[in-house]
Parts: C-alpha cells; structure tokens; sequence
C-alpha cells in the first residue's frame, strides 16, 4: 500500500525519465531541462488564471458581492475570457516611446519571473535546478524585475509611467533589503544555500509537530517580515503606490495595451507566487506535510495547498486595507521591518548557541517582543510637523 | 504594538467572507436580467403614446397638434397631422398623427412634452430594456412602438394616471352638459377646455 502512495508522489518524477528513455542518452540533460521548464511554464500561469479567478471571488465575498458569476460555473472562466480579450484587444504603443525598451520590459518582467521557479522545489525530488546558492539566485533574479519595472517606466515617456517607476524603484529597493535580510536567519540555520537542503533540514517531527522554522521565535518573525516584504515587493495592496490606480492610474505600465499589458499581469503575479513558494521553502517546510500521518498525501498537493493558502493571504490583505502613504510606506521599511530583521538575525544566532529547552525559548520570545514594542512605539509617536506655509500661493 | 488595528480589520473582512456564504441578507446584489427590483413609480426614461381601450389606431389620444414637437427641446419627435378625421375611442371625429416618430437617441427625457400636452396623450414610460443592434433604425420608435395602453399606464404610475383618468371624465361630463346649450364645432371643447386642467396633472407628476 505504500509503495502506491511512494509511486503517486513521484509519478511526475517516473513519467519525465519514462519520457527520457525515448532519447538517446547524450541528449538526455537537454531533454531533461525542457521536460522541466515546459511544465513550469504550462502549470504556473494555469494556476495564475486560477488565482486571478480565486482573487476575484474573495475579494467580492469580502464586500458582500459574488464576484465573477457569468462566465461558467461560478464564473470560473473567466480568466479564459479575459484572456480572449486581452489578445484581440489593439496593442497601442505611444509614438514618443522607446519601441526596443517599451517592447523588452514586459518580456523580461515575464522571463525573471519564471527563472525564479527554476529553485523552487515543488515536490520531492521536483525542482527544475537544485542550485547549491538557490536562494541567492532567487533573490537575484527577483531583483532584475526592478529593472523591468522601470524600463517599462522610463520608454512610455508618460509622466505617470515615470512616477509610478520612480515609485515603484523607491519601494522595492527598500523592501529588497528586509526580505532578503528576513531570510538570512534560515540560511544561518540551515548552513545551506539550497533550496533543497533547507526543505530537508525542516523535515521530521517532534510527536507530531513539525520541525518548520516558522515554529520558532526566530522564524516566525522572520516568517511575517519576510511576508509584509513579499507584499511590497509584488506591489500589492497595501503597498501598491507604483499602481495606485487612484492617484497615477496604473503607474508603469499605463502605456501598456492588449497583450502586454496581460504580460505584465502575469508578471505580477508569477511574481507573487514565486515569493510565496520562496516563504514556504524558507519557513514552512517546503513540500513537508503538517502532520506525519498526512504524509501519504503526495507532496506536490501539500506545495500547492500551501501556495494557496499564502495567496489568500494576500487577497485577504488586500481586501483589508487601504494604500499607505509614501513617508508611511519609507519610515515603515527602514524604522521597523530593517532594525526588526537584524535584530531577528541576532536572535537566531542565540537560538542557535543555546542549549535547548524551555529558557531558550523564553529568551529568544523576549528578545524579539522588546524590539518589536520599542520600534511599533517609535512608530506610533505623534510627530510634530511644521505648519507649512505657502510664500506664493497666497 | 503595530497591527492591532490590522487585526481588527482582518477581522472584519473573515466576518464578511464567510457571512455572505452564510446569511443571505449580506448579499444584496440583484443578479439583473433574472431578478429585478420593482419599478419605481417617479422614475421616468421616455415618452411613450397612450391610448384608450383596445385598438391602438383607434384609441390614440394624440390628435397631432405637434405642440410637443415644438416644445421637445432637443428636437427629437416627428409629428405628420392626418388630412382627414377619423373617430376616436369616444366615437368622436379627430385629427391623428399620420407620423409620430421618437428617436431616443436623441431624447433627453426632459418630460416637457408631457407638461405641454393638452390631451394627457404622451406620458413618461419607466422601461429601460431598450437595447438594440442596430443604433440608427432601432432607437428610431415610430407610432406603434410608442403606442401603450391606458392600462399599462396605471400599471407604472398609477396615482398619477386615476389623476389624468378623473380629470378626463370631468371635462367629458363637462362637454357633455355643454353640448344641449350650444352647438358648438365639435373640434372647439376638447382643445379649449383641457388645457386649464391639464396643468394641475402635470404639477402633481413632479
């Protein structure tokens, strides 16, 4: 019975080499690579459709709506129907654009955006390449969609493209910073760079308590941070001030039409999966399954499970609460979430040299709380702004 | 702490999100083209003719005296009079508009023609479904299309219309006093008359 289970949690590893054994043997590391990167490029923006779908809904149900109901069942084709629409619609590029530039940053958007699931393991034994610096090519990668952000900005020549680049720059630059430093603590801990490693560094239970970072002080901090950083890095509500369709319309890429415009979409939230899978890997075991007598779940359902429940996350976030402020959103990143994550890192290294048992615990839950009550007062404390005056308005 | 206000949202949001798969009064969307609200009674969208009793051609109020087509700000209705007479749903000779084409396109839905109307023969209709293919020819309503009975007329607004109905069987009672004294042209009464009494029915559709 068990080999079942064993045989439908690898069956994805079985076909791709029952597929190999068709190719003659020097072909094989070539074949292997595009048998791994199709599937990624198949299966996740078909899940993106699902979440755009998924977004809507939640967030109609939030404000008492239904959401999409007219396209299928429950309105669950709708992606395919936005889809249609959005690959018939006119593609416009403005005549003062940089046509190269304008045409590039959609694409590259999209392409750093896939390179990112190259580390990400989705199951066991399922990753594209089992980097030994994973992570840091991760946070590499996502840093290239800075760059597109702002080409996409800079060759609209739109003064709201331009602002909402500006922004956009200002934004993920600060937030960079927490996110990677929000994740340093796993490294540390892990003593690895692999994606891999670090997933099986979580595995095993203590009864039936799984051992994930996110289970300890360390990591849970490290686990919020790292989220409230992913948030800002995907441009999301409530950090959404690139967009802010409110106030620039659609930031960067209001010049952008038709198709990529979806590309820029898709981007956005390959993006935002990308980071989520990076936080499950990072904090909440990977593939692992909660509890050891739920293992027999394959471990891709457990991935995708997972991803799924950090997404809602974010719809839940966003229908919560409104856009911050940009002087909030700049004191928020380097007054709370940077001091907060180095001070996590300092933790996670008393964590480590303590012995175990209940004091470590005390400590560490202490260290972490004091910071986090001294930098949330600073942060709440009325300022006392100038009175500005106005010499020529009036 | 930072996030307590975050929380209490969060809060609030779980409440809606599962509230609206639970209680349906949360839901107060009306899914449209199955389910529809009431018809509001002083809502208005465009004129339309009305006529008495059952045929059309025959019942139709208007006598074509084309005030509304001079009075219609954006110029929208085109009134041809008749060359003869015909009788009306009381039996009586009448002038009838040959033509009476509405384009609402056009149509601001001002209801001026309805105030200056001295037979209460063009009232405001309520309906909305009017969507069309063809924007030219289809939102061009000639004289049958316009044409509804007094009875769907006390279907949308019924105060007002017993008002009209009331204030039309007393100028008949009126004429009909009238009419052994003096011989008068039969044309003359009913476009003397209603005028001063058309005046309080307008004000009370305001």
């Amino acid at each position: 019975m068990t080999q079942v289970f064993v045989q439908l949690d690898q069956i994805f590893v079985i076909v791709k080499y029952w597929l190999l054994g068709f190719v003659p043997a020097g072909w094989q590391p070539l074949v292997s690579a595009i048998v791994s990167v199709v599937t990624v490029v198949i299966a996740f923006p078909a899940l993106f459709a699902l979440v755009t779908w998924f977004e809507r809904k939640g967030l109609g149900r939030m404000q008492n709506r239904y959401g999409p109901n007219r396209a299928g069942p429950a309105g669950l084709f709708q992606p395919i129907a936005d889809a249609i629409k959005s690959l018939t619609k006119e593609d416009i590029v403005p005549l003062a654009a940089d046509h190269v530039v304008h045409f590039l940053a959609p694409v590259l958007l999209v392409t750093a955006a896939f390179l990112a699931y190259a580390v990400i393991p989705v199951g066991r034994n399922m990753i594209v390449v089992n980097l030994n610096a994973g992570v840091l090519f991760f946070f590499a990668v996502g840093s290239v969609v800075e760059l597109s952000v702002f080409m996409a900005g800079w060759s609209s020549r739109s003064k709201y493209s331009l602002l909402g680049a500006m922004r956009a720059i200002a934004q993920m630059i600060s937030y960079e910073v927490p996110l990677v430093l929000a994740s340093v603590v796993v490294i540390m801990q892990a003593g690895s760079l692999s994606t891999v490693a670090i997933v099986e560094r979580q595995a095993g239970y203590t009864g039936i308590w799984p051992h994930w970072f996110v289970f300890t002080p360390w990591g849970f901090v490290g686990f919020a941070l790292f989220m409230i950083a992913a948030t800002a890095e995907s441009n999301r509500s409530p950090f959404d001030l690139p967009e802010g369709e409110s106030e620039i319309i659609a930031g960067y890429y209001i010049e952008y039409s038709g198709f990529k415009f979806a590309l820029f979409f898709l981007g956005e939230y390959l993006g935002m999966m990308a980071t989520s899978g990076m936080a499950i890997t990072l904090f909440l075991g990977g593939w692992a399954a909660p509890f050891p007598f739920l293992a027999w779940i394959p471990s891709y359902v457990w991935f995708f499970l997972k991803l799924l429940a950090l997404i809602f996350g974010f719809i839940w976030i966003r229908g919560t609460l409104p856009r911050l402020r940009m002087d909030q959103l700049m004191n928020f990143a380097w007054e709370f979430i940077l001091p907060m994550a180095l001070f996590n890192m300092l933790v996670a290294g008393v964590w480590h040299f303590m012995p175990p048992g209940i004091p470590r615990w005390l400590v560490c839950i202490a260290m972490v709380a004091t910071p986090c009550i001294l930098l949330s007062m600073r942060l709440k404390r009325k300022k006392k702004l100038q009175l500005r005056t106005y010499q020529f308005a009036e | 702490m930072v996030g307590e206000g975050i929380l209490k949202g969060l809060a609030e949001t779980a409440r809606n999100f599962f509230g609206s798969y639970v209680s349906k009064e949360r839901l107060t969307t009306v899914q449209y083209p199955e389910q529809r609200l009431p018809r509001i009674e002083a809502a208005r969208s465009f004129p339309f003719l009305v006529y008495d009793g059952s045929d059309w051609q025959q019942g139709m109020r208007c006598v074509g005296c084309q005030i509304c087509e001079k009075e219609c700000p954006p110029k929208c209705i085109l009134i041809e009079k008749s060359k003869d007479k015909k009788p009306d749903a009381v039996g009586k000779q009448q002038f009838y508009p040959a033509v009476f084409d509405i384009d609402i396109s056009v149509c601001m839905s001002c209801q001026i023609c309805v105030e200056v109307c001295p037979f209460d023969a063009i009232k405001m209709d309520v309906d909305v479904d009017l969507p069309t293919d063809n924007r030219f020819a289809g939102l061009l309503l000639d004289k049958q299309q316009l044409a509804k009975s007094n009875e769907y007329y006390h279907g949308i607004h019924p105060t007002e219309a017993a008002a009209v109905d009331a204030a039309l069987a007393a100028e008949r009672a009126k004429a009909q006093a009238k009419k052994p004294a003096a011989a008068t042209p039969p044309a003359a009464p009913p476009s003397a008359a209603p005028v001063p009494e058309a005046q309080p029915v307008g004000g009370e559709s305001k």
